[in-house]
């Protein structure tokens, strides 16, 4: 491995490098630009060996991805925010066609108000059109999500398309250090993709087809179970990673100082690192505070999430997302649960970091003081009201 | 944890040294850790521009940019004010590029534009900041920097930018720069 000072942009791109999709076809949109403007400087400079196709919009980028999808090929795209939006269409007709799909998003906030800054409400608006989503930490974690997410989309009982989640700017535009793996070991790792769900001459058959009434269904519970089925093959997929790259993951959430917390606040993406520096703060002040991040939106980790706030007196959702109108989407699926799970913990939901707005310390920190109230509301950092 | 701010202007390559400082103390391995990063959003030649380098001997989780600063680098003299002053931790230094008289212990100013015109033969004094500021602090040493400039420079103006940043540092400081030191 090679040690490189990387942005979270350059380090996905390095990632997929290592991948070798033969067919990678993009828009750039900011902060997604870098990802694809490497790449294309990979392919000119012969050390990405990919047909790359420089489309004219987003919904021309997923249709071309799955098109190479459909005849056997590894495909990549790259997207971000409004470009999300525009291939929203093709989404569904991904996972649907059960085509194995990478794509990275730049998690950017929507319009309007016009903002190129980041938030999550891009991606999780699109939570329920079958696509796994992981959300990086840090820019290692974001190389090795472009290299795990092959691996897990592509097995024949997941066969689900993957988005990999990096908040734009705050990691994908944060230059740190970052191991690259060799090709060989990548190549070890990443075998090359191999399908029966592709149009072949020698084997004809019909791909991405209609089905009425009485079939739609059948289809539909079988992309569920593919979704599910990503569950076991991301935990399979992190051991092998392990053995062969030295990293371990922790699956669908990664669990800091939970053990014998009694107030847990669970968020996702970058935010983490913050996170914990606070809890290790209050944490040397005596408090027993802990930190859920979730990795995997879909699918969603509840049992994993249930167990580790079990013994908690209190937990608090922070997201950069808001479903107008209601809450948070996290902290509607964080309540589901621990709801099923029996828990009945009081739980309170803060927005942050909308449109790119800075979360501190200072704010992380009061969230825990506000933890102990056991109040359930919603609040939105900087503001404080819940629009009620 | 040591915080350094860059003012520049569009086009004179603030962050590239706040890039190349991040590599040149993160990658010589052990427990080094940086992050680096500029003001985020548009980019204009010419219009102010800030940029960020955080280093630690930790993993740092904080991507906020920084409040107060243990270095405040000024590529451009336009754009210090006194209101400078408030964003500077107690202790702090100031390095200024003027041709100007300064009389204020907190700041090591210089004429970093005349180092510029002698050895890169343009007015852009990036790598002479850093070269700079290896000097004042003794947090990084020139061979790491030039090892930095080494990996993510263009080959053509790798030399006379290693020149540049040895330059630099001799003229802030008679050249004693080689001790890292992180408290």
């Amino acid at each position: 491995m090679a040690k490189k000072f990387l942005s979270g942009n350059e380090a996905f791109a390095e990632g997929i490098r290592l991948a070798r999709p033969q067919v990678i076809s993009a828009y750039p949109i900011t902060p997604q630009t870098i990802v694809v403007e490497r790449l294309s400087e990979m392919v000119e400079a012969g050390s990405l060996r990919s047909e790359f196709i420089h489309v004219e919009s987003e919904h021309s980028a997923l249709s071309c991805a799955m098109g190479a999808s459909s005849v056997g090929a590894r495909a990549f795209t790259a997207t971000s925010s409004q470009g999300l939006l525009y291939m929203a269409e093709c989404l569904t007709y991904a996972s649907g066609g059960r085509f194995p799909i990478v794509m990275m998003n730049a998690n950017r906030s929507t319009a309007l108000p016009w903002n190129i800054y980041g938030d999550q409400r891009d991606s999780i608006s699109q939570l329920d059109c079958g696509w796994i989503q992981a959300y990086a930490a840090d820019a290692q974690e974001a190389l090795d999500l472009a290299l795990m997410s092959y691996r897990i989309a592509e097995r024949k009982e997941v066969s689900t398309p993957f988005m990999a989640n990096l908040d734009g700017f705050v990691l994908t535009h944060t230059y740190e250090v970052v191991d690259v793996p060799e090709e060989e070991q990548a190549d070890r790792f990443l075998p090359k993709f191999e399908t029966d769900n592709k149009l072949d001459l020698e084997h004809p058959r019909n791909l991405a087809f209609s089905a009425g009434p009485a079939h739609n269904t059948a289809f539909k519970y079988k992309e569920h179970v593919g979704l599910c089925n990503a569950k076991a093959a991301i935990k399979e997929t992190e051991a092998e990673f392990a053995k062969v790259f030295g990293r371990q993951y922790p699956g669908l959430i990664e669990e800091y100082r939970t053990e014998d917390a009694e107030y847990i606040l669970i968020t996702l993406g970058s935010i983490a690192g913050l996170a914990k520096e606070t809890v290790d703060r209050l944490r040397k002040e005596g408090q027993r505070v802990g930190l859920v991040r979730i990795r995997y939106l879909r699918p969603f980790p509840n049992e994993e999430i249930a167990k580790a706030v079990s013994s908690a007196k209190a937990v608090a959702v922070l997201e950069k997302d808001i479903s107008f109108g209601n809450e948070g989407t996290v902290y509607t699926n964080v309540n589901s649960a621990l709801h099923k799970a029996g828990l009945s913990i009081p739980s309170s939901n803060y927005i942050g970091g909308l449109g790119g707005r800075n979360i501190s310390g200072e704010e992380i920190e009061g969230i825990f003081g506000e933890l102990k109230e056991h109040r359930a509301k919603i609040t939105f950092l900087g503001i404080g009201g819940d629009g009620k | 944890m040591i915080e350094i701010l860059w003012y520049g202007r569009g086009g004179q390559g603030a962050f590239t040294a706040a890039r190349l400082l991040g590599a040149a103390f993160s990658l010589r391995g052990g427990t080094n850790y940086a992050l680096a990063f500029p003001s985020f959003g548009p980019e204009r030649r010419g219009a102010p521009i800030r940029a960020f380098t955080k280093l630690d001997t930790k993993p740092i989780g904080n991507r906020s940019e920084i409040a107060k600063a243990d270095y405040i680098i000024f590529l451009d003299d336009t754009l210090f004010t006194e209101k400078t002053y408030r964003d500077l931790k107690p202790g702090g230094r100031i390095l200024l590029n003027t041709k100007k008289e300064v009389s204020d212990d907190r700041i090591v100013a210089f004429d970093g534009d005349a180092l510029a015109e002698e050895i890169l033969r343009r007015p852009i004094t990036n790598t002479i900041m850093l070269g700079a500021f290896a000097a004042v602090s003794g947090t990084v040493s020139l061979k790491n920097i030039e090892e930095a400039i080494r990996g993510s420079m263009p080959a053509k103006l790798q030399e006379r930018n290693i020149s540049a940043v040895q330059a630099a540092a001799k003229a802030v400081e008679g050249g004693r720069a080689d001790e890292t030191v992180l408290a």
